[in-house]
């Protein structure tokens, strides 16, 4: 609080604004974290966080030492492009493990791996329709 | 006018956050499989780098940009790092 006194009114509102926008959804991302039942509910609820939680927050800081420094500073927007690529990146990586775990220990509520082909796979050729199909293309010929 | 409402966004928003990393924590703590954990603590991460930059605008000090760019480095390798662990049972094969 020791050069906020002589920031503008505009500013201080525009940074109190992406402060608590910012804030606010990073709060709204963890609670829905800590409320949801789901495990594949629960990973989406932190990206409200991470991606405009953060963007808020990066473009309070912006905004405020533009102003207090009178020059153009941006090196905050850093963390917001390695926030942006790195997010999505962990995310499918621990989504895909956990769907790893769900198969493995045989949870009923996850979808198999391959749900088309499988059963092809399991049933007898005379039940199969691509396979009879191709038994009277041969009878043609 | 300007200095008092910047001062009460910022706590405001300390507060929002230090909530938030506690409702984190919690799931972190009593989540009830491994995944569960692991999503607790990246967004713990990810809560405290906010919190940082919260922090150097409450303070005007541009170190708190070089803190939480580390955290959000360390909280990403860790990530990846884990989901491979359970992914494989080993980190590094």
């Amino acid at each position: 609080m020791t050069l906020a006194a002589d920031l503008p009114l505009w500013a201080a509102l525009l940074i109190a604004f992406f402060l608590l926008i910012g804030a606010g959804l990073a709060l709204i991302g963890s609670f829905g974290l800590y409320r949801l039942r789901n495990f594949y509910d629960r990973i989406h609820a932190p990206t409200l966080g991470t991606s405009w939680g953060t963007a808020g927050i990066i473009l309070a800081s912006v905004i405020y030492f533009s102003v207090v420094e009178s020059r153009l500073v941006l090196h905050q927007l850093l963390i917001g492009v390695f926030v942006t690529a790195t997010t999505p990146v962990t995310l499918i990586l621990l989504s895909r493990a956990a769907l790893y775990r769900d198969r493995v220990a045989g949870n009923p509520d996850v979808p198999l791996l391959h749900p088309l082909t499988t059963p092809l796979r399991t049933s007898s050729p005379e039940n199969n329709p691509a396979a009879a199909h191709e038994n009277t293309d041969e009878i043609k010929e | 006018m300007s200095a008092t409402i910047l001062y009460w966004s910022v706590t405001l928003a300390q507060i929002a956050l230090g909530i938030a990393m506690i409702l984190a924590l919690i799931r972190m703590i009593k989540g009830p499989r491994a995944q569960d954990r692991v999503l607790g603590l990246d967004t713990l991460y990810s809560n405290g780098m906010l919190l940082m930059l919260v922090f150097g605008i409450g303070t005007g000090n541009s170190l708190y940009f070089e803190i939480s760019l580390i955290i959000g480095a360390l909280g990403f390798v860790a990530t990846v790092a884990l989901a491979k662990f359970l992914m494989r049972g080993e980190v590094i094969e």
